[in-house]
Parts: structure tokens; sequence; C-alpha cells
């Protein structure tokens, strides 16, 4: 499947579903404080994305990207604004609840992969499951079936250590997938990958989207941004344009 | 995630980092097994003490000899010089001035030398009467005990020790053997019996009694004066009004009031408060060192733990990331360090147990392992590893997810 049929299908399931947005952020605003120094990386954002949408977050480096993408993943909290993730208000959530939402909502896949150096590629991929209550047989089926997924079923028992940087940011992404979370947010995912494994990580998220995931990703890559049906602009701290392509006949316009 | 769940993860968290893990250990098993060891010995030491102390018998009355005040009225020092005497002990057993006192032994002890053909012993030299034997309650091993006729004619004859007896005679049965005491001989008529107090080589097994008279021509001294006198009251009942009977006739036989007595007078029980309170001091002396060394053992955990901590905050912000809450991060720190200082701990009380087996043997000191002492041991070996392991956790615990991860 092309990109560009990927991109018409779920330009015309947005438009026909007409439903609530999963995600909703309202006046946004981020200030990060060390000591005397205030900095306020986001100056008040107002953003919505619907069920099933890749959104590309483009812009220049320090304008609040990885601030903007870390508050949606609540992985970090806004100073003020509101955020309605699939309609609940997430600034109103305990440390407990927003694990919750974490765990059951949300797959993130970092720049740096994040992956535990100790622990086994399926050890890896099933903590999540741990944290959702998955029992063991099950998770290590599940954890092997996302793997497969990514393309990395012959490499379950390897360590991060023992493969390429590219396999590591495969590892994370099934571990982004296996609890099938309706949201996938990936932060410069391909930022430390030579331009083969940049392909292979774009293509499992694509495929993610066509199965009807939501998915945000953070890019340099122009190539990827372009051929993402819509693109934030972020600069200064505030998103200053929100281009949408619509898909006609599999060309975008 | 379940206790069980928790428990896997902890221990393959702790075998992931071994040395760490090691280390962590070594502070808590050096705490803990000096910890348990010094308290042992302490406690050795007084067991010891109270079963030679038992060993004399709960009927028993010593009279020792106490300060002396001379006719210019000057006080000499406990012990300066004896004011018992054979008079004394005489008096006492008198059934019409002390009719709760069964019977009496005075005793004039000195250090000797015995030699007994190619061996010789130093030890001590008891003079006494017959009555001895039943006051002490000893029995014979093998021979028997001197008579009053041999008491009175001063015989050469003496009675050993079982320990005495061995170190002198390699082979064969002492009795009807001559030895060389002080210069003079005597024939062994009879071993005693080992007192089998649980102190072996207790000097009460370490002895050459021989009759009172011929203590004297032995030592060339004609003074009656004796050491201890030891009486024997009727029954554990009748201990007190024995006291006191012995205490108001050697008030009048010297001559003095209660306040200047010249003598003093211990029961069993005394004697073990005594010892006790000594041993009491050295229980919490050695309690103190060893405390300490538990302290800087805890100081190396706590400096480990903290760096594992903070060495770990980003797989802690890494688990907060997939959907760990944090009660659940502080629930896998919890179970990590009780791990570690439960490991620590036991394997602590295994080294003071093998400790405790081969110590008396190389300085001849029994101890004595306390329950007690095991699980205050654990119980703060454990809460070492939770203190100083939980509390950095769950505060790291509390960062947002992301600011954990980015920490460095
Ligand atoms: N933890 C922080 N403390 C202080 N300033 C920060 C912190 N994180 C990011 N910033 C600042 O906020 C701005 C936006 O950062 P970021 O969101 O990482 O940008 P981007 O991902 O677009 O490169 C930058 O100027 C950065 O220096
Ligand atoms: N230490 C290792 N142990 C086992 N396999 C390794 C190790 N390092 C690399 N590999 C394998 O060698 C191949 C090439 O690795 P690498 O050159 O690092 O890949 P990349 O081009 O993605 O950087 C990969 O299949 C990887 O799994
Ligand atoms: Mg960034
Ligand atoms: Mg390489």
């Amino acid at each position: 499947m092309s990109a560009a049929a990927r991109r018409g299908r779920s330009a015309q399931r947005t438009r026909g579903a007409n439903t609530a947005p999963v995600i909703e952020l309202e006046g946004v605003r981020k200030v990060y404080r060390s000591g005397e120094i205030e900095f306020e990386a986001l100056r008040g954002v107002d953003v919505a994305i619907d069920e099933g949408e890749y959104v590309a977050v483009v812009g220049p480096s320090g304008s609040g990207k990885s601030t903007l993408m870390n508050i949606l993943g609540c992985l970090d909290v806004a100073t003020s604004g509101r955020y309605l993730l699939a309609g609940e208000d997430v600034s109103a959530m305990s440390e407990r609840e927003l694990a919750l939402v974490r765990n059951r909502r949300i797959g993130f896949v970092f720049q740096q992969f994040h992956l535990l150096p100790s622990k086994s590629a399926w050890r890896n991929v099933e903590l999540p499951l741990v944290y959702a209550g998955v029992p063991r047989t099950e998770r290590r089926d599940r954890a092997v079936a996302a793997l497969e997924r990514v393309g990395l079923g012959e490499r379950i028992d390897n360590r991060p250590g023992e493969m390429s940087g590219g396999q590591q940011q495969r590892v994370a992404v099934a571990r982004a997938l296996v609890t099938e979370p309706a949201l996938i947010l990936a932060d410069e995912p391909t930022g430390n990958l030579d331009s083969a494994s940049t392909a292979d990580v774009f293509g499992l998220l694509d495929d993610l989207h066509a199965h009807g995931r939501t998915v945000v990703v953070i890019t340099h890559d122009h190539e990827v941004a372009d051929r993402a049906p819509r693109n934030l602009v972020v600069r200064d701290g505030l998103v200053t344009e929100d281009r949408r392509f619509v898909a006609v006949g599999g060309v975008r316009r | 995630m379940s206790w069980a769940e928790t428990l896997r993860a902890a221990v393959e968290a702790i075998r992931a980092h071994r040395l760490r893990s090691a280390l962590t250990m070594v502070g808590i098993v050096i705490g803990i097994s000096s910890v348990v060891l010094t308290v042992g010995l302490g406690q050795g030491a007084q067991r010891e003490v109270e079963d030679q102390i038992s060993a004399l018998g709960s009927n028993l009355l010593i009279v020792s000899p106490g300060s002396s005040t001379d006719s210019a009225g000057v006080r000499g020092g406990f012990g300066s010089a004896s004011t018992l005497t054979v008079g004394d002990a005489a008096a006492i057993a008198d059934e019409d001035v002390a009719p709760d006192v069964e019977a009496v032994a005075p005793v004039s002890s000195s250090q000797t030398s015995l030699i007994a053909g190619e061996s010789n012993w130093t030890t001590s030299l008891i003079g006494t009467t017959t009555s001895w034997q039943d006051v002490r309650a000893r029995e014979l091993a093998s021979g028997r005990f001197f008579t009053d006729s041999e008491l009175e004619r001063g015989a050469e004859v003496v009675v050993l020790g079982p320990d005495t007896a061995s170190e002198l005679f390699e082979r064969g049965s002492p009795v009807g053997q001559d030895i060389t005491i002080a210069g003079s001989r005597a024939t062994v008529i009879g071993v005693l019996a080992s007192t089998g107090s649980s102190a072996s080589g207790s000097s009460e097994d370490d002895v050459a009694v021989v009759p009172l008279s011929t203590a004297q021509a032995i030592t060339g001294t004609t003074s009656t004066s004796v050491s201890t006198i030891y009486v024997e009251a009727r029954t554990g009942d009748t201990l007190a009004a024995a006291y006191q009977e012995i205490q108001a006739l050697l008030l009048t036989g010297h001559g003095v009031s209660a306040t200047d007595a010249d003598f003093s007078i211990s029961t069993q029980e005394s004697l073990v408060e005594t010892a006790n309170a000594t041993n009491r001091t050295l229980t919490v002396l050695l309690g103190g060192v060893a405390g300490i060394s538990l302290l800087v053992g805890g100081i190396g955990v706590m400096n480990i733990m903290l760096v594992s901590v903070t060495e770990r905050i980003r797989e802690i912000g890494l688990r907060k990331a997939l959907g760990a809450t944090p009660s659940v991060i502080g629930r896998q720190f919890l179970v990590e360090a009780s791990v570690l200082g439960l490991a620590g701990g036991a394997i602590g009380v295994m080294v003071a147990v093998v400790g405790a087996q081969t110590l008396p043997a190389l300085i001849d000191q029994p101890v004595s392992l306390s329950a007690v002492a095991v699980t205050a041991a654990l119980g703060t070996s454990l809460a070492l590893g939770v203190g100083f392991g939980v509390y950095p956790a769950t505060r790291a615990a509390r960062l947002t997810p992301i600011d954990a991860l980015r920490s460095d």
C-alpha cells in the first residue's frame, strides 16, 4: 500500500466520522523554571486532533515541539491551560490516574529509545503489560507478537546492547504498540538513525496509522512531513501554522 | 503488579547489579555479624559466671575477710590481712549459737607447685576440714577424701582436682602415688569428680585439697587465719537466718560494730548479681562498639542505595512513562531493599553463627547467640535497607516522567 493511498483512506475517514477530537488543547502554556530564570516554552497552544489522524509536528529546534509532545503524552504537565484527552481533563488527574492513562491510551516512542539495557528485547516490550496487570504467559505471547510485527521475531532474547540503533528503535516501537493504544506519539524517533532504519520506523508508524491509530510525530524529515495529511508548525512556543492536505484521488494538493 | 511479580523483579534487579548488591550486603553483613557476635560474647561471659556460681550450691554462704582496723585505728584495705581464723569457723559450727548452720569449712588457700615424677604443675593448694566435701558438694571420681583423724594429725595426704590429676599423671591412676607439694611429700588418696559446670578449665577442677593442718605445715605458717569460710545452711529457706546468725556471731567475736565489720558474707545470689552487673557493663560496652560498626555499615548501605537510586532515576522515569504508578515504584524499591537487607542480614547471622563456633576455640571465651540479638540485627538490616533505599526512590517517583528521564 502506498503512502498516498493510505493518506487518502484516512482522510476520508476523518471527514466521515465527525467524532469528538481525541486531543484538545486550550491555551496551554508551559513555563520552565530553573532557579531565578523562567522560560516560557509554550505560550498558549490551541490544537485539536481527531481520532485516526496522522499529524507531523515540525518547526525549528528549540521551538517547543518536544515540550508539546511531552504534555500530549502526559509525561509532563502544562503550567496552565486545558488538555482534554478523549474528553477527559488531564490537568485534573492524580498521579495514579495519569499513570493509568499513559499505560492504557498512549504509546510513546523516544528519540533516545529508552530501553532497559539489562533486559532482553521481549522483556523490554512486555513492561507496559506488567503495569497493566496482564498475566505472565500472555505478556510473553503479546510481546513476541509485537516484536514479530516490527520484524524482530528472531531477536526476542537479545539485549539492546546487542542490537543496532535501528533495531533498538523497532523494539521501542513494539513496546509502544504492545498495549494497542489509540494514540501513538513519537518525538524525532529517527533522529539517531540512518536512512534505511528511518524508512523502517516510518513504515511501521504508517502501518499503525493504517490500522486506525492516531499518530503524532515530531520530525525534521521533510519527506516524512510532506507525506503526512496534516502538519503542525511550531515556532517560538506557538502553533503558527496548521496545514491540512486533503487527498483527492491519491494526490495531495 | 502482584507482590510475587514485584519480588521476582526485585531479585532480577539485584542480580543485574551484582557488584553494587554485593557491596551493599557486605556493609550489612559486617554490621550484623559484629553486633550479634559481640552481644554473644558478653552474654557468653555472663552465662559462664552464672554457671560457675550456681555450681557453688544455693545453700551456700561465703564468709570473706574484709577491711580490718588495726590498734592505731588505721583501716587496711579490703583483703589486706585475713581477719578470719579457724576459731571463727569453730564458733560458727556451734549448733547452739548458729542453729541454722549445717556445716562449716574453713579454707586457707595459696598457690603452690606440685611435682609428680617428671611433671610439675602450679595450682591452688586448699587446706580445709573434712566437711569441705559436703559443703562444696563435691563427688570423688576415685579414691577417698581425708578423714578426721588425718585432719587431726596433719597426715601427708592430698586429694586432687580432675584437671590437676590429668596434668600430673598422663597415664594410670594417681591414687596411691606420691607427689611433692612445695618440697613436702604427700600421698594422693583421691581424685575429685569434675564440677560439670560448662566452663571447662575452671579453677574448681584444678585444685589440690589437703587437711588444714597439713597445709599449715607445708607453707610453714603457724597463723590460724583462713582465706574463706564456707558455710552450708540447713535449707535454702534458712539461708537468711543463717546469715543473721553468722553476722551477729562474728561481730560480737571480733568486737566490732556492723559499720566497721572486718568481714563480708555473700550468698550465691549476691555473687550472681555482682557478676551480672559487671557483665552488663561489658555487654553495653561491646554492644556500643558493635552498634558503631553497624552505624558505619549502615552509612555504607545508605551511600550505595543513594547512588543506586540516582543511577536509576531514568529507569524510574521510563517505568512511570510506561504506566507505573508512584506506589508501584515505591513498592519495587521497598521489596528490592528488603531482599537486599534481609539477604545481607541472613548472611551476617550465618557469619556470626560460624564465628560463635570458631571463636571460643581461639580466644577461650564462650559465645552465646541470643534470638533477641539475631532478631534485632535482622530488623535493623531491614530498616537500613528500607530507610535508605525506599525514601530516595519514592522521592524520585514523585518527579514527572520526563524530568526523571532527562536526569543524568
Ligand atoms: N527542562 C527544561 N528546563 C528549562 N528549559 C527547557 C527545558 N526543556 C526545554 N527547555 C527549553 O524550552 C525550549 C523548547 O524546548 P523543546 O520543547 O525541547 O524544543 P524542540 O523540541 O522544539 O527542539 C528550548 O529553548 C529549551 O531550551
Ligand atoms: N554486539 C552485538 N552482538 C550481536 N549482534 C550485533 C552486535 N552489534 C551489532 N549486531 C548485529 O549486527 C548487525 C549490524 O549492526 P550495526 O552495524 O550496528 O547496524 P546499523 O547499521 O543499524 O547501525 C545487526 O543485525 C545487529 O543486530
Ligand atoms: Mg525536541
Ligand atoms: Mg551501525
